[in-house]
């Protein structure tokens, strides 16, 4: 017994009201650590032992502003500025379509790590090894009586005169409590091989089932019978015609809707005799030959036609669009050699449609014009 | 006859020592379950069952199974939904809203109702993973950065859902753990060390508890907590089912486009909510010998908020027809007459007679102080609240622009299967809820028992002392 510490010495009560004024008499006599214990919260012993109020509310207030703030800035970063999506024409930050999620990530936040905080920060929980754990006077407590500490660490605190004064302000069962020495006495430290063991299996717990879960789960599909249906794909080979293509050739000589085949593949002179340019000079014609310009023509005819490659001699460059030869060519010259194309120039038959060839040429004009232009184009 | 005012009737009848109120609400962990409970237990099992399999016939088969057709998109598993999130909400009623407002009936009942918040609360999450119609796909509901370079529509009603019964299941779970540790102290507390059983039992209850010790040091935070956790929970549960209703509200088909959507959601919620509460309390009370703890008159009370909230639900009817004709819009006239008089005609009145008709019997006190009429009566309300998620899903999506595509329609079986399941589902839960942790909350019951604070507070000075702290 002797070499036992002290904890406390603990003293119970019958009623409510010997407890309030127990706890009055206590702070009367000017101890600092002491404690009563109630099965329920008795009104008034706060004020009984002088506590003050508690402050939690301030941290819940806290929180919940951190909470709002953290809210708000994962939408505005998600919608507005890492992946801002067109709603209906509506503003990537809507303020107002906010204010459910911000609302809801505030009382989440708040209301969570206050009960959070006030079980780590204010009881320092979870505690199982308190001293009072498992003594007749938690029992006692913890059911239907009211009970009341005065710790030793109390700097007022003498045993014998401790005891008599618990006596005397009316506790029965004034026992002490002490230590445990064993538990004391037990050093847990970090490298206790049970709890490596422990943490090792968790870890890989929480691994197996992070990995399965982001890589398997998340993939994986109940039926597939959508996804899987009984026809060719592209790329796939067909096992129902020999050649394993599951798409048959059309007919020798068809013709595709809506398309022409070029009559003079083989003569430059009627087809520039015969070819008028049936499109005219507008806005939108002009427009579409110079993108088609742009994306075909200008890696070798550079974008204004000054047959100054961007190929850097990869490709040998073609003469200038500006001399006399070109500018006095028909357009159903150019368009001849835009379709089968001329010397090194490939064929752009496959590229443009026939629509946009004359656009093309159109455009081709313009930049031939602006060249040379003549004196009464500035009128 | 004259009554003395300044002494407050206490809620708990007789006069029960702490003993007594430890060793009642606690009896049903101590022994083994009876026969009873085996025969209870394997009938919600048997419903689960039954939604189980209409479940995994949906996984595997595909949402095809389901009774929705076009224009009917929404069918069973929305209004499921709707239903079972409302059931919730008279937990957190009982629990945060009477908690502010003082009302100490509350004590008996708010841990059960909270209980029965968050097995309600689960039910319903489970609709809206299923009805997503891939629910492998379902990680995605929550914003997380991802390969796809994927983010939630923070704009989407639907997603303000997910946060909102999100952080409402765990703001209710939190409320109700807080509430269960100092009763898991006294559970731990009354154990011995006798038997293997009763050391599990200790060292269970010993972890739950987190060693709690009754100091009033921690109450004094304790009651701080439970005051903030009340006050953030009461704006919650209005939020909740106002974003549920928005799903619906802010939509643009005729019928649903309301405002008054909101208030009435919340207010049908908390209807439905009381009714279940009331229905599941009437049978705890009977079963384990708690009448003297779940009074009469708090049934009674119960049964004045069915009553309040009922008509609420029935001005709000009302009140949708009125500005359906007020407006003068075509449509949403339209919308509404079909309501009544259309093809779900049956649906609307079963409605309108469960919700508003009914309840009326409360206004007489000795019908509201029977309690197989009012059972009856409660059972009659879920049945009428159900059917008005129904009404309002079903009705406006199945007349709703070009009446070309005008559908009628039926769910099939694997839909009632699937209700009739998530009945199984809460029911288990709570079944093992009452054989697992106590249904009424001890450390809040003695404190309202008569005796149990100072006398001086009986004289008045309780404001006083409420606010020097």
């Amino acid at each position: 017994m002797d070499n036992k510490i002290l904890h406390s010495v603990t003293a119970i009560f019958h009623t409510p009201d010997d407890i309030i004024k127990a706890a009055k008499a206590v702070v009367k006599a000017g101890y600092k650590k002491f404690d009563v214990h109630t099965p329920y919260p008795v009104h008034g012993m706060d004020q009984a032992m002088k506590l003050k109020r508690s402050p939690l509310g301030y941290f819940a207030f806290a929180l919940g502003v951190i909470g709002a703030t953290l809210g708000l800035l994962l939408m505005y970063w998600t919608m507005t500025v890492d992946y801002p999506l067109n709603i209906g024409g509506k503003p990537t930050f809507p303020l107002p379509a906010f204010v459910p999620v911000t609302f809801e990530i505030t009382v989440l936040l708040a209301s969570v790590a206050t009960v959070v905080s006030m079980i780590v920060i204010f009881f320092k929980f979870p505690n199982n090894s308190h001293p009072l754990h498992d003594t007749e006077y938690m029992k006692q407590v913890s059911s239907d009586k009211y009970g009341l500490t005065i710790e030793a660490a109390d700097p007022n605190f003498d045993f014998e005169k401790v005891k008599d004064f618990l006596s005397k302000i009316g506790g029965t069962n004034v026992e002490a409590i002490y230590y445990d020495n064993d538990e004391i006495n037990s050093k847990l430290t970090l490298l206790e091989p049970k709890f490596l063991t422990g943490l090792a299996v968790i870890s890989v717990l929480v691994i197996t089932i992070t990995y399965f879960s982001l890589n398997k789960l998340m993939f994986m599909q109940p039926f597939n019978w959508m996804m899987d249906q009984q026809k060719i794909t592209a790329m796939k080979v067909s096992t129902f015609f020999d050649d394993g293509f599951s798409m048959r050739l059309p007919v020798e000589g068809t013709v595709a809707r809506g398309f022409k085949p070029y009559p003079y593949p083989d003569s430059v002179e009627l087809a520039s005799r015969v070819l008028v340019n049936p499109l005219e000079f507008s806005d939108v014609n002009l427009e579409n030959g110079k993108r088609k310009y742009n994306t075909f023509c200008s890696p070798c005819h550079d974008y204004h036609g000054n047959g100054v490659a961007r190929l850097n001699g990869q490709f040998p460059n073609p003469p200038s669009l500006h001399t006399d030869k070109v500018r006095e060519w028909s357009d159903g010259h150019l368009y001849h050699i835009i379709t089968v194309g001329q010397n090194t120039m490939p064929s752009y038959d496959k590229q443009l449609t026939q629509e946009e060839k004359w656009q093309v040429i159109l455009y081709v004009r313009a930049l031939q014009r602006a060249l040379n232009a003549q004196e009464g184009d500035l009128q | 006859m004259a009554t003395d005012i300044t002494h407050e009737v206490s809620v708990i009848e007789g006069k029960p020592t702490l003993k007594e109120i430890d060793a009642t609400i606690i009896k049903p962990m101590d022994e083994m379950p009876n026969i009873k409970f085996y025969i209870a237990i394997g009938f919600t099992l048997t419903l689960l069952l039954i939604g189980v399999i209409s479940l995994g016939m949906a996984f595997y088969r595909g949402l095809g199974l389901w009774g929705v057709n076009n224009p009917v998109g929404w069918g069973f598993a929305i209004i499921n939904f709707v239903f079972w999130v409302g059931i919730g909400h008279a937990g957190t009623l009982i629990s945060a809203i009477l908690f502010l407002f003082r009302q100490k009936w509350r004590t008996g009942i708010a841990r059960f109702a909270e209980g029965m918040t968050i097995f309600a609360v689960m039910t319903a999450g489970l609709f809206p993973l299923i009805h997503v119609g891939r629910p492998w796909l379902d990680g995605y509901l929550m914003p997380h950065p991802n390969q796809h370079n994927l983010w939630v529509n923070f704009t989407s009603p639907l997603l303000w859902d997910v946060f909102a019964v999100s952080t409402y299941f765990t703001v209710s779970f939190v409320f109700w753990y807080m509430g269960l540790v100092p009763d898991f102290a006294t559970m731990r507390d009354r154990l011995k060390n006798s038997t293997i059983v009763s050391k599990v039992k200790k060292t269970i209850y010993s972890v739950l508890s987190l060693g709690w010790r009754f100091s009033n040091r921690h109450w004094s935070h304790y009651e701080m907590m439970y005051l903030v956790l009340a006050g953030f929970a009461t704006p919650l549960v209005l939020s909740v089912h106002t974003i549920v209703s928005f799903d619906f509200a802010v939509s643009i088909v005729p019928g649903w486009h309301t405002t008054i959507f909101p208030p009435y959601f919340v207010a049908g919620a908390v209807f439905s909510g009381f009714a279940m509460v009331q229905n599941a309390l009437i049978i705890i009370r009977k079963v384990f010998n708690m009448e003297h703890i779940v009074t009469l008159d708090t049934l009674e009370k119960m049964n004045k908020v069915i009553i309040v909230t009922g008509m609420m639900v029935g001005y709000a009817y009302g009140m949708e027809f009125f500005i359906a004709w007020y407006s003068g819009h075509e449509v949403e006239s339209f919308a509404f007459l079909n309501r009544a008089f259309g093809p779900y005609t049956w649906a609307y009145w079963i409605m309108v007679s469960c919700n508003v008709i009914f309840p009326q019997f409360f206004w007489i006190k000795k019908l509201r102080r029977n309690i197989p009429f009012m059972f009856v009566v409660a059972v009659l309300v879920n049945v009428g609240m159900w059917f008005e998620r129904f009404v309002i899903t079903v009705t406006s999506l199945s007349r709703d622009y070009l009446p070309s595509s005008w559908a009628y329609y039926v769910p099939t079986i694997y839909d009632i299967g699937l209700l009739i399941g998530s009945f199984g589902f809460f029911f288990t839960l709570l079944l093992l809820f009452t054989r697992t942790m106590p249904v009424i909350s001890i450390a809040e019951v003695k404190s309202v028992v008569a005796g149990s604070q100072p006398t001086r507070h009986k004289l008045g000075h309780h404001e006083e002392d409420e606010h020097n702290g």
